[in-house]
């Protein structure tokens, strides 16, 4: 198959398929240049998996762009030589770069969602990296892209041909993109995050299928992700990035064992499925009252054009005492969302009732449902969508104070103040704009908005699911610590188990609308008695890890 | 002139909340063709407010004995079958077409924003009535409604002007709402809804604002388009009566000369051109700014 397109030289087997030797890449901003990566060097051998890991702004993904020649128009690779089986690459113009991307060198971008044409099908965006080097048979074109689709998983490859992107979900878009890098086995695949964006379990599927194809077509993969989970579980060998500097390099097993930088050690402990619950948790009291009571929830959704309608929560009940935490988990579509949407009132629920700290959510309206919100607010998944883009952090926090009798200028400004100063933000931030702020920050933010009423209760929509682990790690303590110091009641939603598991007391797994189990966080981790839970618990990454002596933040029992 | 005077200050407050040396940095990053831009609108207004200032010839009072001369330099464009300065009317004339041109993206953006940011904000039954209100008046050739609406209300300037505006407000309507569905439906409204904020509340602190940029970016660009059809029905005399020296009337007098005298239609129609193409540009860079 197609050998003939393929041409590495006879010496493959003895020298690195890549080998980057002092790479400097820097960003212009109108005025300067900044230097973002600072003469990495490193090689990758046929065959193997390197993963690049280290939070944002690391520049492990300006790293890869640099490799294959796709950084942004105001990035340069300044100096550094980047040999591709042996051939120096650096400098070479696009036009150059084109005859080799796709062929020795392809890419699996990082959000599916946005990286295929939507006007165009599965098929046509298959056959064309065949035709961009040089296939010109229609019919070998199609029976390849078919055999692609069929290699990489995806069930019924003539149907899917035909489809266009918005058909597939995202693990099968995913599917598609490690269809179209590998569609002419090439000797490196760069995987820019490829699984961030997807389920723990789709994750899972996803990267054991580039563990496959690497095996059976010998091609080398440099994984960038911001997930020591996944780079222990999947690469042979760690390179450590912080603020473009390599700070630690060697193989996996060796650098888990006997991390020798600092950074490197902070990332194993901010590692959530790797370290031990953050805070010790107190077992619920049973004596204490119930904040949140939900009972045999059902939620439908009227499906648009049809008499028919869909059943997105389909009974699902569980009670939170005052000042502990609750976890819904589940993949994406379980319901998990749906289910707090309307515990914090935003839809009306088909049956079932809603206790909310003595107050049932089912008859209220207008007025009243706006007094209620007082007691219970929403934190949102991504802190880049839920701050007004033209508002103050100031702004922003004061704004829910605005909202209730009022309040004098003054008395705001001190209130928010001290809110954003307990969630870490000083001063010098308070005038600027949610753009200006990275995404941590923003979520603390959101956090301080939250706060700002004095809710009892809090509602976490996947709140650090959009974060690095060193952030998330960060969020989740100041979480623990305004848990301990006001008693808020937590309703925690995400799909990431091991977050779960360091911050909840009860969980309740939520599988296609219904629950499939619920009870203490000790008891569904370690005496799952469904199949779901088992899978979605097998499918944290970092397995490797756990089986060496757990870092410890603070010595707990 | 609310429309370029709001966007010119949310010009400003851009650059004026940077540090001085992002100002020096945007002055380096200036394009040439903004600057052009923003000078021709800057001359006209100037025109329009003192045009005294800018010749010392009379609009309306011609000297018989200097009719129909070429341009020279006693008269830079020229003058017409009365010996009026051409020049003269044309600055005297920038009133005429300005305050027309703003009187009609005035009714346009109030009229066509208030329905869209209505129908955008309530949903339902009342967006659909309002929209398809809307579609009718878009069905409409706008020329055809504009002459139909100046029939009905009497020739005359502001009502030329208000017949041009109301052809404009289905589109603004239709920008609108798309753009209040777009911000309506974003984390940080429901947020500010979750925080307690009543409608009202959020439609002035969170909609309003985030859906205005493309509409002003649209005030711009129809201010242009306001000139041309103004100037177009004064043309066809629906517009300010001789001897007003209006754009559109000043082309539609010298057309009757314009085997002998070309400067009569070609100077007022360059000048009508440039004004409309620097709306233009300087609505692009409005979009642009908001993204």
């Amino acid at each position: 198959m197609s050998l003939d397109l393929l041409d590495p030289p006879a010496t493959a087997a003895t020298i690195p398929v890549l080998e980057v030797d002092g790479l400097t890449v820097s960003y212009h901003d109108g005025a300067d240049w900044h230097k973002v990566v600072h003469g990495v060097s490193f090689a990758v051998a046929p065959g193997e998996v390197v993963a690049l890991v280290g939070e944002s702004g690391s520049g492990k993904t300006s790293t890869a762009q640099a490799i294959i020649g796709l950084l942004p128009d105001n990035g340069r690779a300044d100096r550094g030589t980047i040999r591709l089986n042996g051939t120096d690459i650096a400098g070479w113009p696009d036009k150059r770069l084109d005859a080799i991307r796709g062929k020795t060198i392809s890419l699996v971008p990082q959000d599916p969602g946005s990286s295929l044409n939507p006007v165009k099908t599965i098929g046509d965006q298959l056959g064309e990296i065949l035709r961009i080097h040089g296939w010109r048979d229609r019919n070998a074109i199609a029976a390849r892209s078919i055999e692609l689709l069929a290699k990489v998983g995806l069930s019924d490859p003539e149907l899917r041909m035909r489809q266009y992107p918005h058909e597939l979900s995202g693990g099968m878009k995913q599917r598609v993109l490690i269809a179209i890098a590998i569609a002419l086995e090439p000797s490196l695949i760069i995987a820019d995050e490829p699984t961030s964006a997807l389920d723990v379990t789709v994750q899972r599927r996803i990267l054991d299928l580039i563990d496959d194809l690497r095996r059976e077509i010998g091609t080398a993969v440099l994984l960038v992700t911001h997930d020591l989970g996944v780079a222990a579980d999947r690469a042979d060998r760690l390179i450590v990035l912080q603020d473009g500097r390599i700070k630690e390099a060697g193989p996996t097993a060796g650098i888990l064992t006997a991390p020798q930088d600092a950074y490197t050690r902070r990332l194993l402990a901010d590692a959530p499925s790797l370290s031990a619950p953050a805070v010790q948790r107190r077992a619920p009291d049973a004596a204490a009252d119930i904040a949140v009571t939900v009972e045999n929830l059902v939620q439908d959704f009227d499906l648009p054009g049809t008499r028919k309608s869909f059943r997105a929560v389909d009974g699902v009940s569980f009670s939170v005492p005052r000042g502990t935490t609750h976890a819904l988990v589940g993949e994406s579509g379980s319901g998990k969302t749906t289910t707090v949407r309307t515990v914090v009132g935003f839809q009306r629920p088909t049956s079932g009732r809603i206790t909310i700290a003595g107050t049932e959510l089912g008859g209220l309206r207008g007025e009243a449902l706006r007094q209620l919100r007082r007691k219970i607010q929403l934190v949102y998944q991504n802190p880049f969508g839920s701050l007004d883009p033209r508002q103050s952090v100031l702004g922003i926090v004061e704004e829910p104070l605005r909202n209730y009798q009022p309040v004098a200028a003054d008395v705001r400004t001190k209130k928010a103040s001290g809110l954003l100063e307990r969630v870490g933000l000083g001063p010098e931030l308070w005038k600027r704009r949610p753009r200006a702020l990275s995404g941590g920050q923003r979520q603390r933010v959101a956090i301080a908005r939250a706060l700002v009423l004095d809710p009892e209760i809090l509602v976490l929509d996947e709140a650090v699911s959009a974060l690095d682990v060193t952030v998330q790690a960060q969020i989740l303590a100041l979480l623990a610590e305004l848990q301990r110091e006001l008693g808020l009641t937590y309703l925690f939603v995400s799909h990431d188990l091991a977050v779960v598991r360091q911050i909840s007391d009860t969980v309740s797994v939520l599988k296609a609308g219904r629950q499939v189990e619920a009870g203490t966080v000790e008891t569904v981790f370690h005496h799952p008695f469904d199949a779901y839970t088992r899978e979605l618990i097998d499918a944290i990454p970092g397995r490797r890890l756990s089986g060496r002596a757990p870092v410890q933040k603070e010595p707990s029992a | 002139m609310t429309t370029l005077d709001s966007a010119a200050t949310d010009l400003a407050t851009e650059t004026g909340s940077a540090s001085t040396r992002s100002i020096a940095r945007s002055l380096r990053r200036l394009e040439p063709g903004l600057v052009l831009a923003w000078a021709v609108i800057v001359l006209v207004i100037a025109w329009a407010l003192a045009p005294a200032l800018f010749t010392g010839y009379s609009a309306v009072d011609g000297v018989a004995a200097a009719k129909l001369q070429a341009p020279s330099a006693a008269h830079w464009l020229g003058t017409d079958q009365l010996g009026r300065d051409l020049l003269a009317r044309i600055i005297y004339g920038s009133i005429n077409s300005l305050s027309g041109a703003l009187a009609a993206v005035a009714v346009g953006l109030i009229v066509g924003t208030g329905l869209g940011l209505v129908a955008g904000s309530v949903g339902g039954r009342g967006e659909d009535a309002i929209m398809r209100v809307v579609d009718v008046l878009l069905s409409i050739p706008g020329l055809l409604l504009s002459l139909s609406i100046i029939i009905i209300l009497g020739f005359g300037a502001v009502n030329a002007a208000i017949a041009v505006g109301v052809t404009s407000i289905a589109n603004f309507a239709r920008l609108a709402r798309a753009e209040v569905v777009r911000v309506r439906r974003t984390d940080y409204v429901e947020a500010a809804f979750g925080s307690g904020g009543t409608f009202r509340s959020v439609l002035v602190r969170h909609i309003l604002p985030n859906s205005l940029t493309s509409v002003l970016a649209f005030a711009a660009l129809q201010f242009g388009n306001a000139i041309l059809s103004i100037s177009t029905l004064g043309f066809l005399g629906y517009g300010a009566p001789p001897p007003t020296p209006e754009w559109g009337l000043l082309i539609a007098e010298g057309r009757n000369y314009i085997a002998s005298a070309w400067w009569l239609t070609s100077f007022p129609g360059i000048v009508v051109v440039v004004v409309v193409l620097a709306a233009n540009r300087i609505s692009r860079a409005i979009r642009k700014a908001g993204q």
